[in-house]
């Protein structure tokens, strides 16, 4: 369904991406692991055609997003939908607002069924009778929920996470984990995580990718990630530095 | 050193070509794409109604500062009634447009680039894209069209304060005689003068929305690069809407008025 060949990406002379090449099938729940600042999010943005790749393509179901304009790439964004590590909610906007606005935007739908689906969505989310807030108003573990809510409710094909869990506490982690599985689970959708919360990536992947130095080093089972001899996979996944490693 | 100039006249020459294509873009999605209507109107008050203390303020003050300098020459050679004509057509075709630009360069020129260099910064930009909204349908066309459209309505508010504010203090505070002030005015003033004023703001309105809107759309990441932005869409907007308005002076002069 998704496939990255050979992705490079460099700002100025750093190069943080080296020829990524891996791809996601229909359905499936991808979580791609890695240290922080190592091009994790630079990726994500490239799958879904934020950012473009110096070199290399990805393709979704066959078909290149390197040759497209932005009007083109939005058709093809209409099938993902991405929850950002900030959330990126439209501050000026309510919840119910952030949350309808494709689907208002789209018109396809009356006043009254925007609202009923939103409302549907926000309660799937745990945040009914939060509509009225404005995002200022909420906890970080809310805003995630409402970003979530935002990016599924109009149903797509893959959601993509960029640091789902990032700042927030163990129990509000463990809620986004829920939600994600609960996603996956109701709406059948093929997702790709990106993270660096072993935790999570454990209870949410069927399969993990770990990026390391521009490149995928590995790709297994969360089993065989997390019992790779490997000691890069090791210290990643176990959270032990190299001057730890070393004995220091 | 000639690698600083290169760079300069590369990123300067690179920023020129990024500014083209927006244009185009926009144009493109004024045919393309349906208007935001409701945005639209937003941006029309945020703009247009909230500008007018600035707008009003500044034209009254200038309309009284020029009635005064020009009545203290022209008393000199016994002038005194062709005061008004002196105000109104350096209002309607000179200082109306340009004050009210630059006022309105600060006010929305400002908020525009640092509302949406923050909503670049914070990924708002890219979350709309994700949400299949073009950042240009959705964010820069309402903002331009507004800025466009409410340019000449200000415009005709700080000429019309800046005219009648000079008629007060020349009859009441210089003590002209107000039937030959006015009938001077009206002899010396040309629907031409007017027309070129209107032509002028409403060029100068799409400066300020286009610059506004690229310098926040490019915004360089972080607080500083929010800050930045901001103050070189002022800064940028001004100059430009200086040296447009000396070319524009002197084309829809000889255009309008022949000379």
């Amino acid at each position: 369904m998704i496939e990255a060949r050979n992705l490079k990406k460099s700002f100025g002379a750093h190069r943080v991406l080296d020829g990524v090449s891996f791809s996601v099938e229909k359905g499936e729940s991808v979580v791609i692991i890695g240290a922080s600042g190592g091009g994790k999010s630079i990726l994500l943005k490239q799958l879904i055609g934020l950012l473009l790749p110096d070199e290399g393509e990805v393709l979704i179901d066959g078909e290149s997003l390197s040759d497209k304009n932005e009007r083109e790439l939005l058709k093809v964004r209409s099938r993902f939908g991405m929850l950002f590590q900030g959330a990126a909610l439209f501050d000026s906007m309510t919840v119910e607002e952030n949350v309808g606005f494709v689907l208002r935007r789209e018109g396809k739908l009356s006043e009254d069924e925007v609202k009923q689906r939103v409302a549907e969505v926000l309660d799937m989310v745990d945040l009914s009778g939060n509509q009225e807030k404005k995002p200022a108003e909420l906890s970080g573990g809310m805003r995630k929920r409402v970003g979530l809510a935002r990016a599924i409710v109009y149903r797509p094909e893959i959601v993509l996470y960029d640091e789902p869990t990032t700042g927030l506490d163990p129990i509000v982690s463990d809620s986004i984990d829920q939600l994600m599985l609960r996603v996956v689970e109701r709406l059948k959708v093929t997702s790709i995580v990106v993270t660096h919360d072993m935790r999570s990536a454990r209870r949410v992947a069927q399969r993990i990718l770990m990026l390391h130095e521009g490149k995928i080093y590995t790709n297994g089972t969360p089993d065989e990630i997390f019992q790779s001899q490997d000691p890069i996979v090791h210290r990643f996944v176990n959270g032990i530095s190299k001057a730890k490693a070393h004995g220091f | 050193m000639t690698t600083l100039l290169r760079n300069t006249v590369k990123d300067w020459i690179t920023g020129l070509g990024s500014i083209a294509v927006l244009c185009g873009e926009i144009v493109g999605s004024l045919f393309k794409s349906k208007i935001p209507w409701r945005d639209l109107v937003y941006q029309i008050y945020f703009i247009g109604v909230k500008s007018q203390s600035v707008v009003l303020i500044t034209g009254a003050f200038t309309g009284m500062v020029l009635c005064a300098q020009t009545y203290f020459q022209f008393h000199k050679v016994k002038m005194d009634t062709a005061t008004l004509a002196v105000v109104s057509v350096s209002m309607g075709s000179e200082l109306g447009p340009v004050l009210t630009a630059l006022m309105v360069a600060g006010r929305v020129g400002a908020a525009i680039a640092a509302e949406l260099g923050t909503m670049r910064v914070t990924e708002q930009i890219d979350a709309l894209r994700t949400l299949a909204a073009h950042p240009v349908d959705y964010l820069v066309v309402p903002r331009v069209s507004a800025t466009v459209m409410v340019m000449p309505l200000l415009t005709a508010e700080a000429i019309a304060v800046g005219i009648t504010a000079a008629y007060l203090v020349g009859v009441f505070l210089l003590g002209i005689d107000s039937t030959y002030l006015w009938q001077n005015m009206y002899r010396y003033t040309g629907a031409e003068d007017m027309l070129i004023g209107f032509i002028k703001t409403t060029v100068f309105g799409a400066i300020i929305a286009v610059v506004g809107c690229y310098k926040g759309l490019t915004c360089p990441q972080g607080a500083e690069g929010v800050g930045h932005a901001t103050t070189e869409s002022v800064v940028y907007s001004s100059i430009t809407i200086l040296i447009t308005n000396f070319f524009l002076t002197l084309l829809l002069t000889r255009l309008l008025q022949g000379e």
